[in-house]
């Protein structure tokens, strides 16, 4: 029905997907997994006309098809069901499933009538019992999902693909979703479905795609083959991994951490970080493995002091019991956080970057008491950008005109110069090129040498691998594994990823 | 090989370009507007809207607004002529408090730092948009500024006070020192120390901010109490040189303080922008304001010359910035 035949598709010198052909059926639920950064978001993007670039082609039914929008996707009768939620928050239901394609009368009035007539017969099918009128905000995360599904069959397409739509919902919700995928099935549509939980992929998929590293690495039957073997072809890597050497003296806590919880700040109900606990020791490099949505940003940006309202447990720092109301706080504790997205919460990108490093000292570089020492200032921003070997003509270049390793550089200058006693790091290679980091594992190493204790998080095994001296798995908001560096292997990492419950 | 980028100076200088060409084309058409007399004149009253929108960069430049800088004006300078005419007098305890020159006006430009850290607190603490909170903050000190002055002028304010608005010194009128001096302040504020830094962090990126570990509420609520502070300031000018605070004075100020603020080339979304930019946004207001007198244009047509000319400001800023 849906074919993909050799595509390729690459951004800015990273090849994505490699060659990729992939084939969906009509009455046949296709699974598609892999690691983040497998290359299956990209692969679905490109089914939904989001990529509209790439080398290859895609077949619809027999004919050759190029999407130039996403409308001309749904024109042509795919619907994507995303991760995120598309919907207006403050619009009703029916208004929701009608967005952009209204019914109207021949004065060109809205047909409200027929359309809430409509979306009651929709509801129906997703097992909703609520009226078409509620506004999408006062509906729960996991009835959002549905309603998602529900304009998705609205669109009458033939080809569904749904990427991990199971993600926030409940055991209820998900048996009501299984339940419309199997009608959806038995009227011959064809079915992608994109999830990390290999159980539910063996309850309700017929077919696999495995892919790895923006390949094909393996397809079948789902009946001929174990959780186990999937697990394998998932993470099976031809690339030598370099490992991190050894154990850090396990003398000095420097980071405690009990009972750590996190409640969804967004609906307050339910646990992105559940009973977390662990100890950070001097000098240690702790990795922290997880999915997508496992908590583990959540759970730095706690120990930030980013949630206070929210969190609750107990955090000790060189094993004094403190409690954090802001990233004020942490950072007077010597807790400096590397965020996730440098662009948005890491820099300053319209300040110079001789700004951008002495943002976090200030207060060190002045003279009488209140008059910056431009003197100081530029000599700690050139010691730094030396250091760090930040490649720039001048300190006065603004931070927006950086590469994105450079940019990462900078991030990281604006912490050295504070002195961190603990430094948590999340995602922090995250599209920046080979060279810049391996420059920057070095530099954890040489942190955590002189004392200095480092949370590294990341979805990349390897990157873990390479600087970490211990291995956190995180799944579903708690620890499912602690391994020494010498017992972590790329496939248990995965699978303490993947199902915690074993 | 030096290549020289008159692109970058033409963007950089591009306010001060355009008062030059307005300043030539002016001259060129009257003979009246290039003397010493007409240039003390447009500077005088430039000198107003020069201390008000100077305090108006600080808190855009948070990306934050302050509508009610021409009430806080009307009322700081009621209260000031209050002050000094008629002290204070509590007749229950048969105490009389009377004010010099000075002192009356140190309280008018305290009370208009207390209204803007009271706007300052109400946008941190509560989460009130800039917008709605000053445009509240409007009606309300309009409304105590009629209350005080039970809606008549206050006059005959003595000579030493109207030294302030009409006196010379130097050669330059009071009120351009009086601008001059909030300026230079500002500007040292703004590169020189912490706060500067801090204003152009926030406004630049209010997450990263934030993740750095600045304190946000106070640098947002002390800019609202500087802007508040130099509107007070400009609210004592305007009542000397008038020798009579009248309740509604300023009325509508904060519009043409804006106009400068984004003439100058200060970006509403915060994070860009200097002092100097506005001091010549408010020049050019002035100049043009000054021309378009002398050239006999009806009041009218002013009114849309100046509107034109802030669209066309920013519509020259957007081009700029979207070839980045």
């Amino acid at each position: 029905m849906l074919t993909a035949k050799n595509i390729t598709k690459r951004f800015s010198g990273v090849t994505a997907l490699n060659n990729v052909n992939l084939e969906l059926y009509p009455g046949i639920v296709t699974a598609v997994i892999g690691e983040n950064g497998a290359g299956k978001s990209t692969l679905m993007k490109i089914f939904s006309g989001v990529h509209t670039q790439y080398d290859g082609d895609i077949i619809l039914g027999d004919e050759k098809v190029q999407f130039n929008s996403t409308k001309d996707a749904e024109a042509a009768g795919i619907a994507i069901i995303h991760q995120e939620l598309n919907l207006v928050d403050h619009l009703s239901i029916t208004e929701n499933i009608f967005l952009g394609s209204e019914l109207v009368d021949q004065f060109g009035f809205l047909r409200k009538e027929e359309m809430r007539k409509q979306t009651k017969k929709l509801l129906q099918r997703v097992k909703l019992n609520i009226s078409p009128d509620t506004l999408i905000y006062k509906l729960k995360v996991g009835q959002q999902q549905l309603i998602e599904i529900a304009k998705a069959l609205h669109t009458n397409a033939e080809v569904f693909i749904m990427d991990e739509p199971t993600s926030a919902i409940t055991d209820k919700e998900v048996e009501n979703l299984f339940d419309i995928i199997g009608e959806l099935k038995s009227q011959g549509k064809t079915i992608a479905y994109i999830s990390h939980k290999l159980n539910e992929l063996f309850q309700i998929a017929d077919r696999y795609v495995v892919l790895r590293d923006g390949m094909t690495v393996g397809e079948g039957k789902m009946e001929e083959i174990s959780q186990d073997e999937l697990v394998e072809k998932m993470s099976g890597r031809k690339i030598r991994i370099e490992r991190s050497s050894g154990n850090a003296s396990l003398a000095d806590p420097m980071l405690q951490l009990s009972n750590i919880s996190l409640i969804n700040p967004d609906n307050r109900t339910g646990k992105l970080i559940d009973d977390v606990g662990f100890t950070l020791y001097k000098g240690e490099v702790i990795g922290i493995y997880g999915l997508m949505g496992a908590g583990r940003t959540e759970l730095m940006e706690t120990i930030f002091g980013l949630h206070p309202k929210f969190s609750s447990g107990q955090l000790a720092v060189d094993s004094k019991t403190v409690k954090f109301k802001s990233p004020a706080n942490a950072i007077e504790a010597g807790i400096m956080l590397i965020p996730e997205d440098r662009k948005l919460q890491g820099l300053f990108l319209d300040l110079a970057i001789r700004s951008n490093i002495s943002i976090t000292i200030l207060d060190s570089i002045l003279r009488w008491g209140f008059v910056l020492n431009s003197k100081k200032e530029a000599l700690v921003s050139r010691d730094y950008i030396k250091q760090l070997a930040i490649k720039t003509s001048t300190r006065e270049t603004l931070a927006r005109n950086l590469s994105g390793g450079n940019q990462q550089k900078v991030v990281l200058a604006k912490w050295l110069a504070k002195n961190p006693k603990v430094l948590l790091l999340d995602e922090p290679t995250r599209g920046i090129d080979v060279g810049a980091k391996s420059e920057i594992y070095r530099l954890i190493k040489e942190l955590a040498a002189k004392g200095v204790g480092v949370i590294v998080v990341s979805s990349e095994i390897p990157e873990i691998l390479a600087v970490a001296n211990r291995v956190l798995v995180m799944c579903e908001g708690k620890i499912s594994a602690n391994l020494p560096i010498q017992e972590a292997t790329e496939s248990d990492m995965l699978r303490f990823a993947i199902h915690h419950n074993h | 090989m030096k290549t020289v980028n008159y692109a970058g100076y033409v963007k950089r200088f591009q306010s001060l370009i355009a008062l030059l060409l307005l300043c030539i084309v002016l001259s060129l058409l009257t003979d009246k507007f290039l003397t010493t007399e007409n240039s003390l004149n447009i500077l005088r009253q430039t000198a107003v809207n020069i201390c008000i929108a100077t305090g108006m960069t600080v808190v855009v430049l948070t990306a934050g607004i302050d509508l009610s800088v021409g009430s806080i004006l009307a009322l700081c300078g009621a209260v000031a002529a209050g002050l000094l005419k008629n002290g204070i007098s509590l007749q229950a305890s048969d105490v009389f408090i009377g004010f010099t020159v000075f002192g009356a006006v140190v309280a008018g430009i305290i009370i208009g730092y207390l209204i803007g850290l009271f706007n300052g607190f109400v946008i941190t603490k509560f989460k009130v948009p800039p917008f709605v909170a000053t445009l509240a903050m409007l009606t309300i000190a309009r409304g105590l500024t009629m209350l005080y002055t039970h809606g008549q002028p206050i006059s005959n304010l003595g000579p030493s006070f109207d030294f302030i608005g009409t006196g010379s010194f130097w050669g330059l009128p009071v009120p351009v020192w009086i601008a001059a001096i909030v300026v230079l302040i500002t500007v040292f504020l703004m590169q020189k120390t912490k706060f500067g830094r801090y204003v152009y962090a926030i406004g630049g990126n209010e997450t990263a901010a934030k993740f750095s570990g600045i304190n946000i509420p106070k640098v947002k609520i002390l800019s609202y109490a500087l802007a508040g502070a130099f509107a007070a300031i400009a609210g004592i000018i305007v009542t000397s040189r008038l020798d009579s605070a009248q309740p509604n004075a300023g009325t509508s100020y904060e519009l043409d303080a804006i106009a400068a603020v984004v003439i100058g080339g200060t970006s509403l979304n915060g994070g860009r922008g200097t002092i100097w930019g506005t001091v010549i946004g408010a020049v050019i207001i002035g100049v043009l304001n000054n021309g378009l007198v002398l050239l006999n244009v009806s009041p009218f047509w002013q009114q849309v010359v100046k509107g034109s000319v802030i669209l066309l400001a920013v519509i020259i800023d957007k081009l700029g910035h979207s070839k980045d």
